[in-house]
């Protein structure tokens, strides 16, 4: 069966970096930290206080409603706001669509958990009278995608992937496979995800996931470094349009890079532990770079999971060298959470954004903080400093709780 | 303040649209386009600015600014 190319058309980013993919972008390639101190906070019940919050985002009137504004959790509007940026971008509105070929799949998390725990704070305070009935919609995780077709009129496919930190990949995974078998000409992609809360912080500490680098922020996040000592958490959204390309050709679009390669295992394992022998890694980035019709040494560029946890990290190092051999140590690694923090279901979304931003710019953007590898990590981890380099096949990996992992592969547009 | 004018100011806010142009004859679902979720909403915030509780079966009733004036004097 002949599967339609797939062109990436458009894209919208917003994390601590910035509000918008330029900025987000332009803080990346000079090795910028979007991590923060949450500020006002009682640190009894924040053990954490440290993430890679967006900072002064108000979305605007004409993207949702005023009245409709405080109904719809954070999540929503970030979406709904990189959606409109990656569709002017890509001009897909302009140029005229059929209504049902053109859908959204989103990779969300854990959806509107903050609007959840104040939904619950009212209802023991307040009880069950006082509850909105704009609650459900306001948080479940298909909402942002729902919203996305009310505002653009998409009435192809619709719905949210939910796969831990590996959602948004999924997704994207997921649109490309829409496309290639022609059930759909366009999918908006990526994922949005914003949670960051006293609980949701508490319950990752809890899981001695997260660094407590409290009063070092910017420094918190240094996958592949000795001094790793967990993940930071970081909120935002990336958004990709997804085009036939040869439908996006014919319009005359501007072809950013084609999605070629998707690859998807579970490593049967353990709930939040990665397989020690890469069992469910290492085929997941084999199947994608199959399904590309290439060879590992054709990787230029891979966009790392790379939490910054200490068994994390190394996982995914030896599972690159598995995969890779001696390739390994000639390609470029990096680790983008090291500036974004991690967007959990979303980091999946904006590293595809980076993944193709690096490809346009034949740049790679840099692990920060990385001073002094830790034991067994001996890659090349771009580490500080972006690196100009050729790029024509770049491979982003994303891994989730529950032991499901997720490689794309992006590819230089050539004729 | 006229009940009246509360139950104008609260509905403005809401909605979003501006008190002048709503009259007591303005009627929530075919002038301000309200669907059965915002009405909901509308009648929980009357409850909460008021103190008063609308029982379910009554709500259906409240159709206009003027209906919900009416229940709140007929409530106090």
């Amino acid at each position: 069966m002949k599967l339609n190319r797939v062109a990436v058309t458009g894209m919208g980013a917003l994390c601590g970096l910035g509000n918008d993919l330029d900025s987000v972008w332009e803080n990346a390639i000079a090795g910028k930290s979007g991590i923060s101190k949450i500020e006002d906070v009682d640190p009894k019940m924040w053990p954490v206080q440290i993430a890679g919050t967006v900072k002064d985002f108000q979305i605007s009137d004409e993207l949702l409603e005023p009245k409709e504004q405080a109904r719809f959790d954070i999540f929503i509007h970030y979406a709904l706001k990189c959606t409109d940026d990656a569709l002017k971008q890509s001009k897909l509105l302009e140029a005229g669509y059929d209504p049902y070929k053109v859908g959204s799949i989103l990779g969300v998390g854990l959806g509107g958990f903050p609007f959840i725990e104040k939904a619950h704070e009212t209802y023991i305070n307040r009880g069950p009278r006082r509850i909105s009935p704009f609650f459900v919609p306001s948080f479940i995780a298909n909402m942002a995608t729902g919203k996305i077709s009310m505002k653009w009129n998409f009435r192809g496919i619709n719905h949210a992937v939910s796969s831990a930190c590996a959602s948004a990949a999924h997704a994207v995974g997921a649109a490309a496979s829409e496309i290639m078998l022609g059930r759909q000409d366009a999918v908006i992609t990526g994922g949005s995800e914003a949670v960051v809360s006293g609980l949701t912080l508490s319950a990752f500490n809890a899981m001695k996931a997260l660094s407590k680098r409290n009063d070092e922020p910017e420094l918190a996040s240094r996958p592949f470094d000795q001094d790793r000592n967990g993940f930071v958490m970081g909120e935002g959204c990336g958004i990709l349009v997804l085009e036939n390309l040869e439908k996006a050709k014919a319009r005359g679009a501007n072809i950013l890079a084609e999605v070629v390669g998707f690859g998807s295992t579970a490593d049967a394992y353990h709930i939040t532990s990665p397989h020690p022998d890469g069992e469910g890694t290492i085929p997941c980035m084999l199947q994608a770079i199959e399904q590309a019709g290439i060879q590992p040494t054709d990787i230029d560029y891979i966009n790392a999971h790379g939490t910054s946890t200490p068994t994390g990290d190394i996982a995914e190092t030896n599972a690159i060298k598995a995969a890779f051999g001696d390739h390994a140590y000639k390609l470029n690694v990096s680790s983008t959470k090291s500036m974004t923090g991690h967007l959990l279901g979303a980091a999946g979304g904006i590293e595809s954004v980076f993944c193709v931003k690096a490809i346009m710019e034949q740049t790679v953007p840099p692990t920060v903080n990385l001073d002094n590898p830790g034991e067994g990590c001996d890659l090349n981890y771009t580490a500080n400093t972006a690196q100009k380099r050729e790029i024509k096949y770049v491979l982003n990996n994303s891994f989730g709780f529950g032991g499901t992992n997720s490689t794309t592969i992006f590819k230089r547009y050539e004729e | 303040m006229e009940i009246q004018e509360k139950v104008i100011k609260i509905v403005s806010e809401a909605t979003k649209v501006d008190a002048s142009n709503i009259k007591a004859e303005t009627n929530f679902i075919d002038d301000l386009n309200l669907d059965s979720l915002d009405m909901v909403e509308m009648m929980m915030k009357m409850e909460e600015e008021f103190g008063v509780e609308i029982p379910e079966d009554k709500t259906e009733d409240l159709k206009t600014i003027n209906d919900v004036t009416n229940f709140l004097n007929t409530s106090n």
